[in-house]
């Protein structure tokens, strides 16, 4: 799949310093539409700071990050406004809160009612809050939660709470999802429902970026794939080119001692 | 599912003597109240009349009564089984729990205040034995329990201490005064003492977990029978007629030692109705008929003023609004924000003093006198201008700095108050001595300080304002249901729940928080307005952090935790509370704070979710009571293979 003329979100050169750290160097990346881009890495690779990075959460310290061709705003409540949703590598629902109401408040930056609406409940307020409620109803049904909605979030088993937070994600309507590590601690049959879920959101026109360590997850789903290592981008591209880097292959796996034959061999991975 | 709980009785005794016991214990407790408990009217209340309860023989005959009742409902008499729907026992046990409750502390209560146990009449005598007899007999009707889970070891070692404290008390007095060591011994032989009067107490919860061991076992409701609406909507307005007698009673109480047994029977009948499934009952009849249940609580708060026959108890009563409804407000930003406000009350003193500057009081500076809808949109409007002003700098803060903030500026609103006298600033609020002689409202030609006749009961100042107050909660309570189950709503529980996941999804945290922060400070500052009418002055001291007596920020976020954060009926119960129980316990004189403070811990210790919980509160404290959740086997087994 080729990237169209606009990209949906454009990347360009997104360094972020804590103190003297560098946890992300002059990262760029393009998302195009419809498209799953997964970004892989080893641990402490700056995949999160990244996300961290794209959704507000931190303030590049260089770079810039554009959606739709507009730079965006670096706060997070604006750029789930402009359209993109993300979540958490560890889990965060709000526990104590039932599992429509996760929904319903994913549903925030796409309603308007304000304080004096609430009050005065005129019909206004009525309709717009019957439709949030089918829209819920509908991500919950499309993440098989229907039938739980009256749960308390922290009352789900795991791979439920993952799902709600997908479907709440997907309550703004964003254009773009960002994934932090979906299937972390899912057993093999859950991954594969979850890339299930991963196609058939983008079937809906989103298009995904997704933090993943399992390999087959990401290569089965993404039409491309960049590795991150110690805050730097080293290669991008589809599944052949991502699995014979070498650069790849010593950053997973530690680079062979001078004057041994490399015992990596291609039955790795 | 494995069992966890059993039902069987505490004291092995044959099922029909156990039910006949209770029942006789009930009855005798019952009859006790028509007998004369002690032989000198010296005691509050006149306990010397044969056939004629008064004061806590009422308590007793209600507590018998009740456990009759429920003895009888749950063995399915007929005609009585609407009392007792779940059929359990443990119901019962609670009742003539408070039957003892009630007994001991009357006994008590004689023998202490005329000096020794001489002074009870055979009626008191007979009233200590039905309690006994009632609790007795109820030990041996089969309760649900939990299996034994056994003591943890070090728990039995401490017990060890309990023989070694006679033993060190001897060892102390067996040795000469004289001795050098004897000193050493005597406060060895205390510390001792203490360390098991602490582990005695500590080891109370434990006790009565491995011996009583009550829990609760999940009993199907039956279907209750098909009652017509109006029959149902009848039996709400006698519940909430019930309830207004109860609560009108509670205000009422003369004298302390009413009161103390009003609570302590009160502690008791709740939690026996709702073992006994009435309870449950009854809130899902108010659930199908809501605007009935709205408009009969609304219609028995109103009728309070119509059952006093002074302004003794409306006073109190006007008080208590005042301070519930302000906590009603306070449990916007704490309850549902989860904001920590320390400087609460301010809010209340700027509503106060803004609705006092207006009032047209000699004192005050502006010699304007605004109608009173100008002065409560004044009041209400400057303090939600205070409510942003402090807000907008501070509400960036989170937890901890923010609570440390708003307790600063709880107290530079008093102190400047304090300053603005003349001599230290300029002459606004005339510093300690407040603003004096506000005038009474005076509302479409009704003057709210004159006694008024309706319906042939005379209605005092304070049942006018009552009323006024009564209007202003309920605007409080119309808001608060309105917004807390909307948008804005669920915008500040997640706020609350996580802010960073908040943000995420769209929801600018600063600006709900500001909200949240002014829609309460509006809100306290409507009832402020009042405040200033009804009390005639107002003066900084009024406004502090922490005092003995309500309002204040303490007592105010105390009233929250205590009701239940993010309901509406639970700042309002927890408001009442704390409001009587000083009120009512000035006959402690000295001990009264520390018999408050008792009284809250036991509290929070017995329902750390408050009295009346949210759903979501009740659920986050008593999780052991959630059935296990399928929480996966499934997911443990990570793809360490993939």
């Amino acid at each position: 799949m080729t990237t169209t003329a606009t990209p949906l979100l454009e990347v360009t050169g997104v360094t972020m310093r804590f103190g003297g750290l560098t946890a992300v160097n002059d990262v760029s990346l393009t998302v195009g539409e419809g498209e799953i881009i997964g970004l892989i890495g080893p641990n402490g690779a700056g995949k999160t700071t990244f996300f961290n990075c794209l959704t507000g959460l931190y303030v590049p310290t260089e770079g810039a990050v554009r959606y739709r061709g507009t730079l965006l705003p670096p706060r997070p409540h604006l750029v789930t406004q402009a359209g993109i949703a993300r979540t958490f590598q560890n889990i965060r629902l709000f526990a104590n809160m039932t599992v429509l109401e996760n929904v319903l408040v994913g549903r925030h930056s796409r309603t308007k009612e304000g304080i004096f609406s609430a009050i005065l409940r005129g019909p206004g307020y009525h309709r717009a809050e019957a439709e949030s409620r089918e829209k819920a109803m509908e991500l919950l049904a499309f993440t098989g939660l229907a039938d739980k909605a009256d749960h308390l979030a922290r009352n789900l088993p795991y791979g439920e709470q993952r799902k709600l937070e997908i479907a709440r994600a997907l309550a703004s309507d964003p254009g773009l999802l960002l994934l932090d590590e979906p299937t972390a601690g899912m057993n093999p049959q859950e991954t594969r429902a979850a890339e299930e879920l991963v196609f058939a959101i983008r079937d809906r026109g989103v298009s995904i970026l997704v933090i993943e360590h399992d390999m087959r997850f990401i290569f089965n789903l993404c039409d491309r794939t960049a590795v991150l290592v110690q805050g730097q981008k080293i290669v991008e591209g589809d599944r052949e080119t991502v699995q014979n880097d070498e650069r790849v292959i010593t950053a997973y796996l530690g680079a062979p001692l001078e004057g041994t034959t490399p015992a990596v061999t291609e039955t790795d991975q | 599912m494995t069992t966890t709980t059993e039902t069987t009785p505490v004291i092995p005794l044959p099922a029909r003597a156990a039910t006949a016991l209770t029942g006789l214990g009930a009855l005798t407790t019952a009859a006790s109240a028509a007998l004369p408990w002690t032989w000198t009217s010296d005691f509050p209340g006149d306990l010397t009349y044969a056939g004629s309860p008064a004061g806590l023989q009422w308590l007793a005959l209600t507590a018998g009564l009740l456990t009759l009742v429920l003895l009888l409902a749950t063995h399915g008499t007929p005609g009585l089984r609407w009392a007792a729907p779940t059929r359990s026992h443990n119901g019962v046990l609670y009742a003539a729990t408070g039957a003892l409750a009630v007994s001991v502390f009357s006994v008590t209560a004689i023998a202490v205040e005329l000096g020794g146990l001489a002074n009870l009449e055979p009626g008191g005598w007979i009233l200590a034995a039905g309690g006994l007899l009632t609790v007795l007999g109820a030990l041996g009707l089969p309760l649900d329990r939990r299996i034994r889970v056994p003591l943890r070891t070090l728990d039995r070692r401490l017990f060890l201490l309990v023989p070694a404290a006679p033993l060190g008390w001897f060892g102390a007095h067996a040795i000469p005064g004289d001795q050098p060591v004897a000193p050493v011994m005597t406060a060895l032989a205390g510390a001792l003492a203490l360390a098991t009067g602490a582990v005695l107490l500590l080891q109370l919860g434990h006790l009565a977990n491995t011996w009583l061991r009550l829990g609760t076992i999940a009993r199907p409701l039956p279907a209750p029978r098909q009652l017509p609406s109006w029959a149902e909507v009848l039996i709400i307005v006698l519940a909430f007629g019930l309830g207004l007698f109860a609560i009108t009673f509670g205000i009422d109480t003369e004298y302390g030692e009413l009161f103390t047994g009003y609570l302590l029977l009160a502690a008791f009948v709740v939690p026996a109705l709702t073992r006994s499934g009435l309870l449950a009952r009854l809130r899902a009849l108010t659930v199908k008929h809501r605007p009935v249940t709205t408009g009969a609580a609304f219609a028995a708060a109103a009728s309070f003023p119509f059952t006093q026959t002074s302004d003794q108890y409306t006073s109190v009563a006007t008080n208590i609004l005042i301070f519930a409804t302000v906590a009603l407000g306070l449990n916007i930003v704490v309850g549902l924000a989860g904001l920590l406000d320390l400087g609460y009350v301010a809010f209340l003193g700027v509503g106060a003093y803004a609705a006092a500057l207006v009032s047209g009081s000699p004192a005050s500076p502006i010699h304007v006198q605004f109608p009173f809808w100008a002065a409560m949109l004044t009041g209400a409007a400057v303090s939600m201008v205070f409510g942003v002003l402090i807000g907008a700098p501070t509400l960036r803060l989170r937890g901890d700095y923010l609570a440390i903030v708003t307790l600063g500026f709880g107290e530079i609103f008093r102190i400047t108050m304090l300053n603005l006298n003349g001599t230290t600033g300029p002459k606004v609020t005339n510093g300690s001595n407040g603003i004096p002689r506000i005038p009474d409202l005076e509302i479409l030609g009704f003057d709210l300080g004159k006694t008024h006749t309706v319906a042939g009961i005379e209605l005092g100042r304070f049942s006018n304002y009552y009323l006024l107050m009564l209007l202003v909660t309920a605007l409080v309570v119309l808001v608060f249901a309105r917004v807390g189950n909307s948008r804005i709503g669920r915008a500040w529980v997640a706020i609350r729940e996580d802010e960073t996941a908040a943000e995420a999804m769209g929801i600018n945290g600063f600006r709900l928080k500001l909200l949240a922060f002014a829609l309460g400070a509006c809100l306290a500052g409507l009832a402020g307005t009042v405040q200033a009418h009804v009390s005639y002055t107002v003066t900084p001291d009024q406004y502090t952090f922490a005092e003995a007596l309500p309002p204040n920020s303490a007592f105010l976020l105390a009233a929250v935790i205590l009701g239940g954060m993010g309901t509406i009926s639970g700042p309002l119960a927890g408001a009442t509370l704390l409001f009587l129980i000083p009120k009512k316990l000035e006959f402690l004189s000295d001990y009264q704070l520390l018999a408050f403070g008792a009284a809250l811990i036991i509290l929070m210790r017995v329902r750390p979710e408050g009295l009346i919980p949210n759903r979501r509160r009740q659920l986050e404290f008593h999780e052991a009571a959630i059935p296990a959740q399928p929480t996966g086997d499934d997911a443990a087994l990570t793809k360490a293979g993939a």
